[in-house]
C-alpha cells in the first residue's frame, strides 16, 4: 500500500501540461509550486503491482522532465 | 496513534507531502506552495507547543501538534530565528517513532539470560544498590555513567552532581567526545572560551562560506537551505573543501576534494599565502593575537592508557612565518592533491578584506587524529586575517547533537569538566562544592576516562559497573569489535536507559525505559549558544521516566537524598535554576526560565535581558572590558593564540594489503545510529540499509556494479554491504564511504580506534580496508 512523495521537474514551459496530466491519474495528487517549475507528487497505490503500472504511466508522460523519489533531495541518478 | 486506518494513511500522505516541501525547500530556497501552506496540517482541534527539534545541533523550532493527549503533527516554528519555519525531513517527521511497536515501556531485568519485566521501582532499587555494592567492594573508580550530547541539560546536570558531587568519582564521560571534543580543545586553547563567537545570523551577512569537510546539505540541511537562499538572493559563494563529492559538493560554488588528512596542510597554505601576499590584519593581529607552538609526534592513542599533555610555548610572528614556508601551494600540491591555483583561490578570499567569510565545519575537521591542531588552524586563518566575531566573519563548529553544547559542554558531563571549568582547576572544584553544597574534598582533582578509555577499561575489568543513558556506544564507538565483547563480559554490571532496544540495550542487566523528548520538560542548548526550553506534551507509554528521574531516585537510594531535592513535578525547573548559578556574570549569563518559555530561546551570554550575538567583539559583547575593539577574555591577557600546527599523517594509511582509505558518516534520512528514525517508515523506507560508496573507476577496476555485494576488510574485522556507484556521494579513488547507521551493518567494528591525543575524540574518517568483490 505505497504511499509515496515526489519531486516532479516539468519540461521547459510544460508545468501547466504537467499538472493537468498528473491530476488526471486516480492515484496521484499533485502540488504545483507558486513560483517555481516544480511539482510535489503525492502517489497512492494498493499494492506494489498497481505501483509499477503507476510508474509507467508517469514515465510515458512527454511534459515529465524528471521525477525524484523525495528523501529530503533530488537525487541525481548518473547511471 | 490512530483510531483508523484511514486517518493514518491521511496523516502519512500529509507528512509525506511534507516532506517532498522540505526537500522542495532546501533545493529552491524561497519555493512557495502558499495554498497548502495555508491549509496547515491536519484538521481538529489540534493544540501547538514549541520546542526545538530532537534532532540534530542546529536546534531549529518546531511546533509539535497535539489532539486528544497524542502527538499528531509537527511543523516548523516561524518564529524561531534558527530556522524561520523550515525543517527537515526528520524534524518533520520525528514523533513517528513514538509508533514503534518495540518501544521499552517497563523495566527489563535479565534474570538467567532472559529479560524479565520488572516494576520500575524495584529495576532502581537493583541498579542502586549493585552501584551501591560496587562502590563498596572496588572502590568508587569502579563505577561510571556514559550519557549523551543528547541528555538535557537538566539530565547532564544530575549526572555530575551524582557522580562528581555525591559519589565522588569522575567516571563521567559522553558521546560528544565522539563527535565534539576536537572543537572544545580547539576553542579553549586558541580563545580559552568554548563554543563559536558568531551566531546563524552570520549566514545573512556573510559573501563566502567556506565548507571544512562537511556535507551540510545532508547534515544540516536548515542552514545550507538558508546558505542556498543567500546564494541565490545575494551571490554568496559556497566552497566545498572536502574528500568526497556529495549533495552540498552539487549545491556548491566550487568544490575541492583534498586527500585524507592533508587539511592539515592545505590550511597552512593558506596562511602561508595570506602573510606572504600582505593579507594580514597587522592592526588586529598586533593588538588581539599571540604565536604559540605545542608538542609535535603525539602519537595516537592507540594504545590502552595513553597519556599525552601538551606543552605550548610562545613564539613571535617571524617565527611562525619561518615555520610556514614548509607550506607552500606548491609543496602542499604534492601532499594534498589540490592545485596550486585552487589554494590560492580559498586564500584570496580570506585575504580580501572586502568579503566577508564564514568557515563551517563539522565532523570532518573534528573526527580527526590531529582534530585540535586543524581547529586551531582554521582559528588562525580567520585571525590572522581578522575576520572574527563580527556579522558575517568568522570560524563556526556546528554540532552534530541537539546539545552537545548545551549539556555536554555547558553542564560539563566529561570527566575533565564541572559545570563551571575543569576538575583539575581548585576554584572551580570549590565553586562547584559551594553550590552542590557537598565537601570541597569530595571532587577528585584529577580527570579519569575519556569515552574511549572508558570502554577500554570496562574491557580490562577496571570498570565493574556502568550506566548508559541517551546514547547507542555499541554501534557509535570505534572498534565496537573489541568493546561490545568487553560490555559482555560478565566482570561489569551493565544498566542501559532508552527508548527504543538497541545493540547496547542487548548486552545490559538492567534495561531502563527513558521518556521520549516531548514526554518529558527539557532544555537544550544548540550550536549558536542558544538555550531552548520545552514542556511535556504528552504522556509516555507504561512506566516511562525522564532520566533526571531516574539519576535522582537511584541518587536518593545511595543516600545522597538531601542533594537531591528536586520535586518530580518541577525538577527541570528546579534544576535549571541551581545550574544557572554556575555561570552567573556577563561571560556566560543564562536567560532565566520564563524568557525561555516564553520565545524560542535565548543566547548565552544572556547579559541585562539580551542574547550576545558576537562574542569577543565590544559592540555587541557586554563582557568586553579591554576599551578595545575586541577583546578575548577567555585568555589572561586578552589575546587569541596562532597556533604553529604541523601537517602529520594519519596513523593507519593505506598500503598494499589495505589500499583503500575508509570513510564512515551520515546520511540526511537518518540520525546518528538510526535507533529513532530507523523506526519512521517514511525514512527508513527511503534508506533501508547502509551501503559502501565506491569511485565509479576503482569500481569498474573491480568489476563491481551497483548493487554488488562487496566484502571490506579492516585490520579489525570484515563486512559485506551493497556496493553504490554514481548515486548519492563520490569518493576521491580509493576511497570509500560507508554511514553507520545501520545497526544490521555495524561499520564501526572495522573503525580504528585512534583519536586526537588533545581532545581524545576518534578519528572515524581514516582507517586502511581492503575491497573485495564477493
Amino acid at each position: 500500500m505505497p504511499i509515496k512523495s515526489y519531486l516532479a521537474h516539468p519540461h521547459n514551459g510544460k508545468k501547466n501540461e504537467l499538472v493537468q496530466a498528473l491530476s488526471r491519474i486516480d492515484q496521484c495528487e499533485v502540488m504545483p509550486a507558486q513560483n517555481k517549475d516544480l511539482l510535489i507528487l503525492i502517489t497512492e497505490t494498493e499494492s506494489n503491482t498497481e505501483e509499477e503500472i503507476l510508474k509507467e504511466k508517469l514515465e510515458a508522460l512527454k511534459s515529465l522532465k524528471l521525477l525524484a523519489m523525495v528523501s529530503g533531495f533530488n537525487t541525481p541518478q548518473k547511471n | 496513534m490512530y483510531t483508523s486506518l484511514t486517518n493514518r494513511r491521511k496523516f502519512i500522505k500529509k507528512m509525506a507531502m511534507l516532506s517532498a516541501m522540505t526537500a522542495a525547500a532546501t533545493m529552491f530556497p524561497g519555493i512557495l506552495f502558499a495554498d497548502e501552506q495555508e491549509k496547515g496540517l491536519p484538521d481538529g482541534d489540534i493544540n501547538w507547543t514549541k520546542a526545538p527539534c530532537r534532532f540534530c545541533g542546529v536546534g531549529c523550532g518546531v511546533l509539535v501538534g497535539t489532539e486528544n493527549g497524542k502527538a499528531v503533527a509537527v511543523k516548523g516554528d516561524p518564529k524561531s530565528t534558527v530556522n524561520k519555519g523550515l525543517l527537515c525531513v526528520k524534524g518533520y517527521h520525528q514523533i513517528m517513532c513514538l509508533q514503534a511497536k518495540d518501544r521499552l515501556t517497563h523495566a527489563l531485568v535479565k534474570k538467567n539470560g532472559t529479560y524479565v519485566q520488572t516494576p520500575i521501582q524495584e529495576a532502581l532499587d537493583l541498579v542502586a544498590s549493585k552501584m551501591k555494592e560496587t562502590i563498596e567492594k572496588h572502590g568508587k573508580d569502579a563505577v561510571a555513567m556514559y550519557t549523551s550530547g543528547q541528555s538535557t541539560i537538566p539530565e547532564g546536570y544530575v549526572a555530575s552532581k551524582f557522580m562528581k558531587g555525591a559519589i565522588g568519582t569522575n567516571n563521567l564521560d559522553c558521546n560528544a567526545r565522539l563527535c565534539m571534543a576536537s572543537a572544545v580543545t580547539g576553542f579553549l586553547t586558541s580563545f580559552g572560551a568554548d563554543e563559536p563567537m558568531g551566531c546563524y545570523e552570520d549566514i545573512d551577512h556573510a559573501d563566502v562560506f567556506v565548507l571544512w569537510g562537511n556535507n551540510m546539505a545532508e547534515m544540516h540541511p536548515v542552514l545550507f537551505s538558508r546558505m542556498l537562499e543567500q546564494k541565490n538572493r545575494r551571490g554568496a559563494k559556497i566552497i566545498d573543501f572536502a574528500t568526497r563529492t556529495t549533495r552540498t559538493s552539487m549545491a556548491a560554488d566550487k568544490s575541492i576534494l583534498f586527500k585524507p588528512q592533508s587539511d592539515l596542510a592545505v590550511a597552512n597554505a593558506i596562511c602561508y599565502e595570506i602573510i606572504k601576499n600582505g593579507w594580514v590584519n597587522t592592526s588586529f593581529v598586533e593588538k588581539h593575537c599571540s604565536f604559540n607552538k605545542g608538542l609535535t609526534n603525539m602519537g595516537y592513542g592507540l594504545e590502552d592508557n595513553y597519556k599525552f599533555k601538551d606543552k605550548p610555548e610562545k613564539i613571535d610572528f617571524k617565527a611562525y612565518k619561518k615555520f610556514l614556508e614548509d607550506y607552500t601551494p606548491e609543496k602542499v600540491e604534492k601532499i594534498s592533491g589540490v592545485s596550486v591555483k585552487d589554494i590560492k583561490y580559498m586564500a584570496a578570499y580570506f585575504g580580501d578584506p572586502n568579503k566577508k567569510v564564514v568557515s563551517y565545519w563539522c565532523m570532518g575537521i573534528n573526527q580527526h587524529t590531529r582534530g585540535t591542531w586543524m581547529n586551531n588552524l582554521v582559528y588562525n586563518i580567520h585571525l590572522l586575517t581578522g575576520k572574527i566575531s563580527q556579522p558575517g566573519n568568522g570560524p563556526f563548529s556546528l554540532t552534530g547533537q541537539p546539545s552537545a553544547c548545551g549539556t555536554a559542554r555547558e553542564v560539563g558531563t566529561f570527566t575533565h569538566k564541572l559545570p563551571k571549568g575543569v576538575v583539575t582547576n581548585e576554584k572551580h572544584r570549590r565553586l562547584a562544592a559551594k553550590i552542590w553544597k557537598v565537601p570541597y574534598e569530595r571532587i577528585p582533582s584529577k580527570p579519569t576516562y575519556h569515552a574511549t578509555e572508558m570502554f577500554r577499561a570496562v574491557d580490562r575489568g577496571e570498570i565493574k559497573f556502568i550506566w548508559t543513558q541517551v546514547t547507542n556506544p555499541l554501534v557509535s564507538l570505534p572498534k565496537t569489535s573489541r568493546y561490545r565483547p568487553g560490555m559482555e563480559k560478565d566482570s561489569c554490571f551493565v544498566v542501559v536507559s532508552d527508548v527504543f532496544p538497541t545493540p547496547t540495550s542487548d548486552v545490559a542487566d538492567v534495561i531502563l525505559p527513558a521518556s521520549w523528548h516531548i514526554e518529558k520538560s527539557g532544555l537544550y542548548g544548540n550550536s549558536e549558544r542558544r538555550t531552548q526550553h520545552w514542556d511535556k506534551m504528552v504522556e509516555g507509554p507504561g512506566e516511562t521516566t525522564p532520566d533526571a528521574w531516574m539519576t535522582i531516585e537511584v541518587a536518593k537510594r545511595m543516600g545522597f537524598g538531601d542533594l537531591f531535592p528536586y520535586s518530580e513535578e518541577n525538577h527541570v525547573e528546579e534544576i535549571y535554576n541551581e545550574y544557572r548559578q554556575f555561570h552567573e556574570g556577563d561571560k556566560h549569563g543564562m536567560a532565566p526560565l520564563e524568557v525561555l518559555k516564553s520565545q524560542p530561546g535565548a543566547i548565552w551570554p544572556y547579559v541585562n535581558g539580551k542574547s550576545t550575538q558576537w562574542r569577543f567583539n565590544a559592540k555587541y559583547d557586554p563582557a568586553c572590558s579591554n576599551n578595545e575593539d575586541f577583546h578575548f577574555y577567555g585568555k589572561p591577557d586578552g589575546r587569541a593564540v596562532i597556533w604553529q600546527r604541523p601537517y602529520e599523517p594519519a596513523p593507519e594509511e593505506p598500503d598494499n594489503e589495505y589500499p583503500f582509505w575508509l570513510n564512515t558518516g551520515r546520511v540526511i534520512e537518518h540520525w546518528h545510529t538510526g535507533s529513532m528514525t530507523r523506526r519512521i517508515p517514511v525514512l527508513h523506507k527511503a534508506m533501508p540499509n547502509a551501503y559502501v560508496e565506491l569511485h565509479p573507476k576503482d569500481a569498474e577496476r573491480l568489476q563491481i556494479k551497483n548493487g554488488d555485494k562487496v566484502k571490506l576488510i579492516t585490520r579489525r574485522g570484515e563486512i559485506i554491504m551493497p556496493a553504490s556507484v554514481n548515486q548519492r556521494g563520490i569518493p576521491t579513488p580509493l576511497q570509500v564511504f560507508v554511514p553507520f547507521f545501520d545497526e544490521n551493518m555495524l561499520i564501526n567494528d572495522l573503525t580504528l580506534d585512534s583519536f586526537c591525543p588533545i581532545s581524545k575524540e576518534p578519528d572515524y574518517k581514516k582507517c586502511a580496508v581492503r575491497v573485495e568483490k564477493v
